[in-house]
């Protein structure tokens, strides 16, 4: 009966090819497909843009780049990397795999998910093609503080617009998010059944909700007063330049949280497959997620201890920020204690799982160690914050970001990857992603600040490894590249379970699973 | 276009020379570490009493994160080692215990306590600048900065002093390559001395590690620092808030000296103004 249904509806599909299907599809698989492409796109055009910057730190003068260009570059790897990578694969696995996961037939937006998508390619577009515009690309930091953000050429209004796109782009794909969690779930589906993986974007969608407005309003202002004539952030005007920081951090905070929520859940998923063991403390799980993001909104001053704030605003802020430091120990130790005693097999997805939470709480550590406001005035704005901030973002967002797209490339494509490829991908990326950021450390603590074209001698000798380790470690994504590829071209067939300890919905279905997830919703028990 | 290839090509080779990069892919760091020894590796102690406190802060909360890195760390490579599949082990089905879940959200509670108390009187510290016996005002611009001695109605403009063509490597680079001025700031040891921070044009950020001072120098705003130097001595920094193009070229060198020789040196700036 249901077979007949099926075909019934296939039937009715209307399947466009080549080209068109990309730009027409409301299907969630689709467009989470699209949004991991675009998402690897941008990951080697960012990339690429590293690789300048640390060409130029290779050693001590000035020999290839402007340095006014290596500003430009600076703030565009940032942009391009935050927005065009990190939250576009997020948005990409959540695409795929919440329906899969909570047992719904797709997306429950389908046009607005295509429209969300959409955006995205153009706002990059617009955003990348600043470099080339009169006065350059913007080179005032991704943070885009006033004023400096306003002596910007003839880019400035194109990159707000480009950041105006992506906001509701994300808003969008957040609205789409929650409302497929909230009333797609299959019969029995109760919220604390949810995969953790489900939760945490749950949570990450409502942080998008609340900040990309409060980004908006902040360029948007930075508009008026560059071409307006308002004086939101000028003090010659009565305005005051620190309010921006304020908001963009108020942004920024929460944004931190919504590129690592997303990681949470996929290592959360990860560890109990392989170590053949349910995750442990699944509700505290919960509930420090929440708590993580609840915090997320207290703590943005802590990016500005320098600007002189008041000593009450700089203990508030020092201890709201080591606060967070709980629910996220809950979180590590949680996930120590689901491999506590499993049988544990290390597939390539267990080792970057495994690498992230090592090197994820690494850059814990030291987001411990700049929270405490008299060391933080040392720390800030010196290499010890890019070391910082590059381990939870690189071993931390993208780590998760690889593990998910081993984890479940199978289950997308139904092949299996090369599992020897996939293993040295891992121990590339893992060396070489040391030899980059492990060094920061050292010379902002000696004294190096973040965002200068040249250094004193002193640096030379970590600066040079750090770049040889950011060639290694960027070459070493082509074979990432090259392993997707083949993966989707063929390969050994996978199983329905594709993976011995896989438990949940996902798996139920099969590999690859059909074009409308579950036309008839599953029973949870 | 054609001409940046150009300025490149010498270099090239001077960058890709083989001996060199052997040299710091493999020797250096170790060479480095062993004969540079710890400042290239770690914070400064400084020669404050302010910068040593912080220094000790520093160090506390590292030594801390570095035993629970142990401690977590161990368990998760024990269970690596011991609880894989391949040595035949069976999976255990335990999957909560409210007990464990509280020992480990009050034990790092605890230890943060423990972190934010000595942290807080630092800060209270570091804050307080009363009585202090002299004031400079220090104004940031796009790409130098300026010092002006208050008491004395005397101030002047301070430049980095690194040729161009040192920077282009075009000539050798000295020693304090870029954290070189032309006129640096001379202030006394042993007096307490409030400083003034602001910018003429955008956000720049006063820093020097040895002082343990950093403040954003913002237009419109003032925001206030104090130090007391115990040793005399030069002291370097650099501005470390982005401030546009040349933003890595403008460095802060302090010069500490004996308050004799401070005083007699403020007569001599004074009376060069009176000319």
């Amino acid at each position: 009966m249901s077979e007949i249904a099926a075909a019934h509806d296939d039937h009715h599909d209307y399947h466009p090819s080549g080209l068109w299907r990309w730009v027409t599809t409301t299907n969630h698989k689709d467009i989470g497909t699209l949004y991991l492409w675009l998402a690897m796109i941008m990951f080697f055009i960012g990339g690429a843009m590293a690789l300048v910057i640390r060409t130029e730190l290779f050693s001590p003068g000035l020999q290839f780049v402007d340095p006014q260009f290596f500003n430009s570059m600076t703030t565009l790897h940032a942009l391009v990397m935050i927005f065009g990578v990190v939250m576009p694969a997020f948005t990409g696995l959540a695409n795929w795999q919440i329906p899969l996961m909570v047992g719904a037939t797709d997306m429950a937006l389908p046009r607005l998910n295509n429209w969300s998508f959409w955006i995205l390619p153009f706002a990059f577009a617009m955003l990348l093609s600043t470099m080339f515009m009169d006065g350059g690309g913007p080179a005032g930091g991704w943070t885009l503080y006033p004023p400096l953000t306003l002596q910007t050429g003839n880019a400035l209004p194109f990159v707000i617009f480009s950041i105006h796109f992506m906001g509701m782009s994300s808003i969008m794909g957040a609205i789409n998010i929650i409302a497929t969690i909230v009333n797609m779930r299959a019969p029995g589906m109760h919220m604390m059944k949810m995969p953790l993986f489900v939760w945490t974007w749950l949570i990450t969608a409502f942080l998008l909700i609340a900040v990309m407005p409060v980004l908006a309003g902040g360029v948007t202002m930075l508009l008026t007063d560059k071409f307006f004539g308002t004086s939101f952030f000028n003090a010659a005007g009565g305005g005051d330049p620190v309010m921006f920081q304020h908001i963009f951090w108020f942004f920024g905070h929460p944004e931190v949280y919504i590129l690592i929520l997303p990681s949470f859940g996929v290592v959360s998923s990860i560890l109990p497959t392989f170590s053949r063991k349910p995750l442990f403390g699944y509700s505290s799980m919960v509930y420090a997620t929440a708590s993580i993001a609840f915090l997320s909104f207290v703590v943005w001053a802590h990016h500005m201890f320098t600007v002189g704030m008041p000593l009450a605003g700089e203990l508030f802020f020092m201890f709201a920020t080591m606060l967070i430091a709980v629910p996220t120990g809950v979180k590590v130790f949680n996930w120590v204690a689901t491999m506590w005693r499993g049988s544990m097999t290390f597939e390539t997805p267990m080792l970057f799982a495994i690498g992230f939470i090592i090197m994820f709480t690494i850059g814990g550590f030291s987001g411990l160690m700049l929270a405490i406001v008299p060391a933080d005035f040392q720390y800030h704005d010196s290499y010890f914050v890019v070391a910082h901030f590059h381990y939870v973002l690189v071993p931390g967002s993208i780590f998760a970001i690889m593990a998910a797209v081993y984890y479940w490339l199978p289950k997308w494509t139904g092949n299996h990857y090369p599992e020897r490829l996939g293993k040295w991908h891992f121990w590339l990326s893992t060396i070489f992603v040391n030899l980059t950021f492990f060094p920061m450390h050292f010379v902002g603590l000696a004294g190096m600040p973040r965002r200068i074209p040249d250094y004193a001698l002193q640096f030379a000798d970590y600066n040079m490894l750090a770049s040889i380790g950011a060639f290694g470690f960027g070459f070493a994504q082509l074979l990432f590249l090259y392993i997707v590829v083949v993966t989707i071209r063929g390969g050994e067939k996978a199983t329905d379970q594709v993976w011995e300890g896989a438990e949940g919905l996902e798996w139920t279905l099969p590999s690859p699973p059909p074009y409308h997830s579950f036309t008839t919703p599953p029973v949870v028990r | 276009m054609p001409e940046r290839i150009r300025r490149l090509l010498p270099n090239l080779k001077s960058i890709l020379n083989l001996r060199r990069l052997a040299a710091g892919a493999i020797l250096l760091p170790v060479a480095s570490a062993a004969l540079a020894g710890w400042d290239t590796l770690n914070m400064p102690v400084g020669v404050t009493e302010v910068s040593r406190i912080v220094y000790d802060l520093h160090m506390l909360i590292f030594w801390i994160c570095v035993v629970i890195g142990i401690v977590v760390f161990g368990a998760m490579f024990y269970s690596i080692l011991m609880h894989r599949k391949s040595r035949g082990v069976t999976a255990a089905t335990f999957h909560e215990s409210t007990t464990v879940e509280v020992i480990w959200t009050v034990i790092p509670f605890i230890i943060l306590v423990a972190m934010a108390v000595p942290a807080t009187a630092t800060l209270i510290k570091m804050e307080d600048s009363g009585q202090s016996e002299m004031t400079i005002k220090i104004t940031g611009y796009q790409w130098l900065w300026r010092y002006d001695y208050l008491d004395h109605d005397f101030g002047f403009y301070s430049f980095l002093s690194t040729s161009r063509d040192s920077i282009r490597d075009r000539a050798e680079k000295g020693e304090h390559y870029l954290l070189e001025v032309d006129r640096p700031l001379v202030i006394p040891t042993n007096t307490k001395i409030r400083l003034l921070v602001t910018a003429n044009d955008v956000i720049h950020a006063w820093w020097v590690p040895d002082l343990a001072l950093k403040r954003d120098a913002i237009p419109g705003f003032i925001n206030e620092l104090w130090t007391q130097i115990d040793d005399p001595g030069v002291y370097r920094g650099q501005c470390a808030e982005l401030c546009g193009r040349d933003h890595g070229f403008m460095p802060i060198e302090v010069h500490a000296v004996p308050p004799d020789e401070y005083r007699a040196w403020v007569e001599k700036q004074t009376a060069s103004v009176a000319e």
